[in-house]
């Protein structure tokens, strides 16, 4: 059974969403990590989960950013554990420097809360590895500030490492205007780090893990984390 | 030990895309104020500082912009310091 920690900041209002797709449909552990916590050792993964962690004080993510357990996401992070962020845990790690880019107020200004589509741009990584390229999943959004911005070298190089992971696209995963909700460049909806274990979408995965919840695409996200931990963890026990 | 005032403006970068402006800058054209071409919106942050002196102050306040008060990645800054009289 793997266990996974999930952070809460104050204002942190996707944690028990988070708690139960573990826990429940996924049948791993799962743990709540205060802010103020520091020791991460016992955690096979990091999710940072959405909200509106400080009020938005600032910007979006900004405050969480410094808190102190972000310091040992960070390290947590380098040396390889994977993280994943979604919502305003996406905001946070862009802020925190995990990732790059920004992410804006909506083209439109207004908060968005819809189901939208995405179209899988990366199968090779440890989020992703139990889908296809092409294929495109239903999830739902909900947010003020997800429209995503880079500078052009950024964009290059994203590109140049295969690091964007979703966009948003048609059902039948074409990446059009249309199908971008927030204005976000290129439609990108998920990025990782160039080393592939920092994952950060604004679509909720969370929010559509079982058939309850009006559609199941988000539990891939989570299964394929699981089998390359699972893998990971048997490789290690036979080496 | 001198207090300072200062003020920092926090604007997006001109290439990023500010639609708040856009959706003021259509409201002002729409009030009949046609002659207003562009607006942008930005923040701004005042804080009150002892030190030794403002430039001093310049520097730290600068670190306080890269480290938190702005996002390098969207926004420029500007900071305007003034020495308060005892």
């Amino acid at each position: 059974m793997l266990k996974f920690g999930i952070v809460v900041f104050p204002g942190s209002n996707c944690d028990h969403d988070c708690y139960h797709t573990i826990k429940h449909v996924l049948g791993h552990d799962a743990r709540f990590v205060w802010h103020e916590e520091t020791d991460l050792s016992e955690y096979d993964c990091i999710i940072i989960p959405g909200g509106f962690s400080y009020g938005d004080y600032l910007r979006t993510g900004s405050i969480a950013s410094l808190s102190p357990i972000m310091q040992s996401v960070s390290d947590y992070a380098c040396a390889g554990g994977p993280v994943i962020g979604i919502c305003n845990g996406f905001q946070v790690l862009v802020e925190a420097g995990l990732l790059p880019g920004s992410l804006i107020k909506n083209a439109s200004l207004k908060f968005i809360c819809k189901w939208v589509y995405l179209r899988l741009e990366n199968s090779d990584t440890l989020f992703t590895s139990n889908m296809n390229i092409g294929d495109v999943l239903r999830i739902p959004v909900a947010h003020g500030e997800g429209n995503y911005f880079c500078t052009a070298e950024d964009l290059k190089e994203l590109e140049r490492n295969s690091q964007i992971i979703f966009r948003y696209s048609t059902p039948l995963g074409e990446v059009i205007d249309e199908a971008n909700p927030n204005g976000s460049l290129d439609n990108i909806a998920g990025i990782s780090n160039k080393e592939g274990n920092v994952l950060g979408m604004m679509p909720h995965p969370e929010r559509c893990s079982e058939g309850l919840m009006g559609g199941e695409d988000g539990r891939a996200i989570f299964e394929s984390l699981i089998s390359n931990l699972h893998q990971k963890g048997r490789a290690i026990r036979e080496a | 030990m001198k207090e300072f005032k200062v003020k920092i403006e926090v604007k997006l970068k001109p290439v990023v895309l500010d639609p708040q402006g856009k959706t003021v800058l259509q409201a002002l054209n729409n009030l009949g104020y046609a002659e207003v071409g562009d607006a942008r919106i930005g923040k701004l942050i005042e804080l009150t500082v002892s030190d030794g002196s403002a430039e001093n102050v310049r520097e730290r306040v600068n670190e306080m912009c890269m480290k938190l008060l702005s996002n390098p990645v969207i926004e420029n800054f500007d900071i305007n310091i003034e020495e308060q009289n005892a």
